[in-house]
């Protein structure tokens, strides 16, 4: 099982073959997805359908980069098809779609994943009867969209106790930092609270801390639980790390070379 | 309308338990005969479009098959990235029921006309739209689309419980098809296409032509997309043809009808007759706004005059 920045180094892999990526983005959510896969998540890599298994989510598309690696690494589909990421006849492209195994939802447009997060965990609580939790990833950017807030509401006013959403709280977005755009987003647990949710905050880097925590879940009995994971943007590589440029950038040659070497691993291509 | 809606969904649900209502701020009441027997198969999100779809959009990736239903101009509008995204993309087999079409609420002001649907409906992929003309069309549809997997937009029109083909006639007892227009009455003058509830109008039109010795076709078109390619080139060997919507002129079937005809050159007198291209603000009775977009019966007689005697 590949560790953690033996995961950045596969990222930035694939990102310079393909000449395109959301390297950053990837790298602050990248120990949450990885602790979901190896630690949490009940899955059956050879059986993506199967009707108890765990439900993840990842709004954040735009890092679904980590989840791609993650997916091979389980099995779910041979690692040879990375090399291809975001080439002519790929089903892995810049964000993750329904058809690529272990994928459950099409993603892509922030502000989405949740709500639908939260009717998988409707049918599992009221229909289906069913004890599979439903995990869903978010950035910190995309709780500025309004339909995040419905999604919370509604999740919370349905007791969804199923349900587990954790925001990748780097605290950059696109085009800066986040309190710099919108000054009112803290207090930001807060604001989970008063939407009915149970709240807890961690570093989002440490995989203990992580698993520790989604272990907890439900936090409190008959609302959802959220966890707020606070990373940093780039994290793994000086140079990318919360500069905001490296939102959509790949590295050229030099910078890649910097990389392994600060990632303390081998260069892959 | 919505009382057949009702009743379809209620016996729909009965052979099918994956059938689920999801509703923004719709009274439990509004659906009466659904709600009393299937209580925990209606879920309220509140006054939250994008989370009906998004809700709804989880229920479905379970197995579930969704109805979702409020006014048509929030159930298209306010979601409809979520539509496209997470119904459509996702070709997820869920129905979109918006209430209150065109000019049903004529007293509220613009912002409650659903006078666009038709048209961004239709240009989704993986969409099929219908607008069905009475309630008992309505519920023919429903039924119909509650055995199609995948994502369909219904718009319904005015409530009431007449049939649009008359009480004793028996053309009402046609086996809805998705795709499959309607003839209504037959005529070899002109062709006039309508769709929904803005038909009555087209019929009484039709009568009035007729004393005038014009004998109108008149097709039903039922189903906005995949609209019924045959009947628009059958329609096309008369050479005058009329498309008739409460909809804005852009967009809706009447574009859908020239795209037609311009793909396969059929060279036709050509009318699109809906609201041009303009928001109303008039209040009043619903007749006296259709009047006010061009939409009478005494427009549409005149439209007809006009093209029978230019051509």
């Amino acid at each position: 099982m590949l560790i953690p920045n033996e995961v950045r180094g596969k990222i930035i892999d694939m990102a310079v073959r393909s000449g395109t990526a959301h390297i950053a983005p990837a790298f602050s959510v990248l120990e949450i997805v990885y602790t979901l896969y190896i630690k949490i998540l009940k899955v059956r890599p050879h059986d993506p359908q199967w009707e108890d298994r765990d439900r993840f989510i990842l709004s954040k598309a735009h890092g679904c980069l980590v989840q791609y690696v993650m997916l091979s690494e389980l099995g779910f589909f041979p690692k040879e098809e990375l090399d291809h990421y975001a080439q002519p006849g790929s089903r892995l492209g810049g964000h993750a779609t329904l058809g690529v195994p272990g994928v459950e939802a099409s993603t892509g447009s922030l502000g989405h994943g949740l709500a639908i997060a939260q009717g998988i965990a409707y049918a599992a609580k009221y229909y289906d009867k069913k004890n599979f939790k439903t995990y869903a990833v978010l950035s910190d950017g995309e709780c500025e969209e309004g339909s995040t807030w419905e999604a919370a509401m509604g999740a919370s006013s349905f007791k969804l106790d199923n349900l587990v959403a954790i925001v990748d709280y780097n605290h950059v977005q696109s085009c800066g930092p986040v309190l710099e755009v919108l000054s009112s987003f803290e207090p930001f647990a807060d604001k989970w609270r008063a939407f009915g949710w149970s709240v807890k905050e961690v570093d989002g880097h440490s995989v203990e801390a992580l698993e520790t925590a989604i272990k907890k879940a439900p936090f409190e009995a008959e609302k959802p639980s959220i966890i707020i994971a606070h990373t940093v943007k780039g994290k793994g590589v000086s140079f990318m790390e919360q500069v905001p440029i490296w939102h959509y950038r790949v590295t050229n040659p030099e910078e890649t070379a910097q990389a392994y070497k600060e990632l303390g691993i081998e260069p892959l291509s | 309308m919505r009382a057949a809606l009702d009743a379809s969904l209620t016996e729909a649900a009965r052979k099918d338990n994956s059938i689920c209502v999801v509703v923004g701020d719709v009274s439990p009441i509004a659906l009466n005969m659904f709600t009393k027997e299937f209580p925990e198969k209606f879920i309220n999100v509140g006054v939250a479009e994008a989370n009906m779809v998004g809700l709804a959009a989880g229920l479905a990736l379970t197995g579930k098959k969704p109805f979702l239903f409020t006014i048509a101009t929030f159930m298209t509008m306010r979601c409809y990235e979520q539509i496209r995204d997470d119904v459509c993309f996702q070709n997820l087999n869920i129905k979109i029921i918006g209430g209150g079409g065109g000019f049903i609420y004529p007293t509220l002001g613009a912002t409650h006309h659903a006078l666009e649907d038709y048209a961004i409906m239709r240009v989704l992929p993986n969409m099929t739209v219908v607008s069905p003309a009475d309630p008992f069309e309505t519920k023919k549809a429903i039924l119909a689309l509650a055995a199609h997997p995948g994502p369909a937009y219904v718009r319904l029109g005015r409530n009431g419980d007449s049939s649009i083909y008359g009480e004793e006639s028996t053309l009402g007892n046609y086996a809805f098809q998705i795709g499959k227009s309607v003839l209504m009455r037959d005529g070899n003058d002109l062709v006039i296409f309508g769709t929904g509830s803005i038909l009555r109008n087209v019929v009484a039109a039709a009568d009035e032509l007729l004393k005038k010795g014009i004998h109108a076709k008149i097709i039903n078109m039922h189903t906005i997309k995949p609209i019924d390619v045959g009947a628009i080139v059958g329609a096309a060997k008369i050479g005058r043809i009329i498309t008739v919507e409460e909809h804005q002129v852009i967009g809706g079937i009447g574009s859908a009808v020239a795209e037609v005809l311009a793909d396969r050159k059929l060279m036709v007198s050509f009318v699109r007759m809906g609201v041009p291209d303009t928001f109303l603000h008039e209040y009043g009775k619903r007749e006296h706004l259709l009047s006010v977009a061009g939409l009478g019966i005494a427009d549409i007689v005149k439209t007809a005059e006009h093209i029978c005697a230019e051509s």
